[in-house]
């Protein structure tokens, strides 16, 4: 019997030749993960553990980025007491404000993260770096500190889905609208404590930037994570960056899958998550009409380079309506200065958008883009919970870039096609 | 162990949003998240709660967010502990690690009313309805976090562990 990517890379960090789902292994971590939020829990709870030192100051990484820039005084406080702790313990990357980044968009970016690793962090989107054929899952603050003082996780080895995408992607279909049609389709526990593996030949044409998208809104099915096989698209991206060696593995032809699913994309048109949870998904065509108050085009599921230039491709020459505030936050400072070389930011400014320094800010109802009651925004992030923006009254719908700044323009969820 | 208490009901997929949302996050202080428990599944919630009330949900309670200011916010406010169809992982995991009871049983989530007073005995993981005399069984914790919840939580877990060699 075979085994999937997922226990083989679990199998090769538990030092075993094989492991099967419902096993409980202890795996070597390669990167353990903090932000501003989790971090400051972890680190108390790691200053009980009564040991001096991280386990490896090359791979525990602290990202200051929910909210910071520092949103106000407490926020302040956390972000101090975490930068002193990666001080103290001499940590090589933590990333201050004017180097940082999202980070789900930051460590793939900077070679933290490659194929074959296994990367626990104190972020449910940890699960991002499976796009490069990583095993990465999120874990809570105790969970974070644990490993840091030991370099090492208790892992319950996850069943695997297979997704299987066929055909060719129709123009303005994207990672994330496959990864909207699946969580759709199977519900927000659908794959509840499962590895969602994603494959087929439109999988294998998708760019890195979109393979990142899907894996990152695996958890928004519950899963424990998502991955997609490795391939040459993976090496160019994650040669001369890497900083560590990584190891392409992959699924056995008689690996076991608790279920398959199939889908054509070819027939797809762009999703849009209706309000409140992000199995509410439907064709933009169905969704579109809807008034809207605020546009947000950023964020670790689509704050990367090819979401700002799809966005751009949308708002040149147009002007954003004046009933809405669109806010863009590229990901890291990298894709800032990438897309300002590409003149993306005249094309935004002279839309009429408003340009961020990188953070979660809005996604998740920090700051940058706090919605009122009743107000509607879309967005390319990753949840429309109650209140996920700002007020309980308000919604967020969920889209790709395109469609988001196609609504942007017109004022109402609107199919790219309205304004192209 | 018995947790005797009167219980508030919720439905399916409450996120950690709802059970504290990222307003509030700027603080780690168990008492100030406490202050917000469930404030956008109920805004009255942390004002009616007693200590050692129970709150009783549908499937996945806990999606979403890894913060573990969820269950902390849960446990500072009193709650004794959360009866649910099933949990999101995360959250799951975080319960444990810091020391919130949760029982994952899909009769007692179905057939619970809210107010009704249960009892639980925490180690057999049985549910008694006091007010329906009925009773339901939890599913059994896997082994390991029996360990962890009986080393009084994966900190001292780990700390007696790296005691004894530094490998878990």
């Amino acid at each position: 019997m075979g085994m999937t990517i997922t226990e083989k890379i679990l199998a090769a960090h538990a030092g075993k030749d094989r492991v099967v789902p419902g096993e409980l292994v202890n795996v070597r971590v390669d990167l353990a993960l903090g932000n501003d939020i989790t971090a400051p829990v972890a680190i108390k709870e790691f200053e009980k553990i009564g040991v001096d030192r991280v386990f490896d100051q090359d791979r525990v990484v602290l990202v200051p980025d929910h909210f910071v820039p520092n949103k106000d005084i407490k926020s302040a406080e956390q972000a101090k007491l975490m930068r002193g702790f990666a001080r103290k313990h001499r940590l090589t990357h933590y990333f201050e404000v004017g180097q940082m980044g999202i980070e789900h968009c930051l460590l793939p970016e900077q070679g933290l993260v490659g194929p074959g690793d296994v990367v626990i962090g104190a972020d449910s989107h940890t699960c991002t770096y499976g796009g490069l054929g990583a095993f990465s899952t999120g874990v809570g603050s105790t969970d974070l500190a644990a490993a840091m003082a030991l370099g090492e996780t208790w892992l319950k080895v996850p069943e695997s889905i297979k997704f299987v995408y066929h055909g060719e992607m129709p123009e303005w279909v994207s990672g994330k609208d496959l990864i909207l049609y699946t969580i759709g389709k199977i519900g927000v526990d659908g794959a509840l404590y499962m590895a969602m593996e994603f494959t087929g030949p439109a999988m294998e044409k998708l760019s890195v930037d979109g393979r990142l998208t899907m894996a990152n809104m695996a958890v928004e099915a519950g899963a424990k994570n998502g991955i997609v096989p490795p391939d040459e698209i993976t090496r160019r991206y994650v040669e001369g960056r890497a900083k560590r060696p990584f190891t392409f593995y992959a699924s056995d032809p008689d690996a076991v899958y608790s279920r398959e699913y199939e889908f054509d994309v070819s027939k797809m048109e762009p999703a849009v998550a209706l309000p409140h949870l992000p199995e509410n998904v439907k064709p933009v065509s169905q969704a579109a009409g809807i008034a809207i108050d605020q546009a947000v085009i950023g964020s670790c599921t689509n704050g990367r380079m090819e979401d700002l230039r799809e966005a751009a491709g949308i708002l040149k020459g147009r002007k954003v309506n004046s009933n809405v505030r669109l806010i863009i936050i590229p990901g890291t400072q990298e894709i800032y200065r990438q897309a300002m070389r590409e003149g993306l930011f005249e094309i935004f400014l002279d839309a009429g958008a408003a340009i961020s320094t990188p953070t979660c800010g809005p996604c998740l109802g920090g700051y940058m883009g706090i919605l009122a009651e009743g107000e509607r925004a879309i967005a390319t992030t990753n949840r429309n919970f109650v209140g996920r923006m700002g007020h309980p009254g308000s919604e967020v719908y969920l889209s790709n870039p395109a469609v988001a700044a196609a609504s942007a323009i017109l004022g109402r969820i609107a199919a790219p096609w309205e304004v192209k | 162990m018995e947790l005797k208490g009167k219980t508030w009901k919720f439905g399916h997929d409450v996120d950690t949003d709802a059970i504290i949302p990222a307003r509030y996050l700027n603080t780690s202080d168990p008492k100030e998240l406490a202050a917000h428990c469930m404030e956008d599944a109920d805004p009255q919630f942390p004002s009616k709660i007693k200590p050692g009330d129970i709150i009783v949900a549908g499937k996945n309670f806990g999606c979403g967010s890894s913060r573990e200011h969820a269950p902390i916010a849960i446990k500072e406010a009193g709650i004794a502990c959360v009866i649910a169809k099933t949990y999101a992982r995360i959250f799951y995991r975080n319960a444990f690690n810091i020391g919130l009871p949760i029982f994952e049983s899909p009769e007692a989530a179905e057939r619970i009313s809210e107010g009704d007073e249960v009892a639980v005995d925490v180690e057999a993981g049985i549910i008694k309805n006091l007010t329906k005399n009925e009773s339901y069984q939890a599913t059994q914790v896997p082994p390991f976090m029996q360990q962890i919840i009986a080393a009084g939580g994966l900190i001292n877990y780990v700390a007696e562990r790296m005691k004894n060699g530094g490998r878990v």
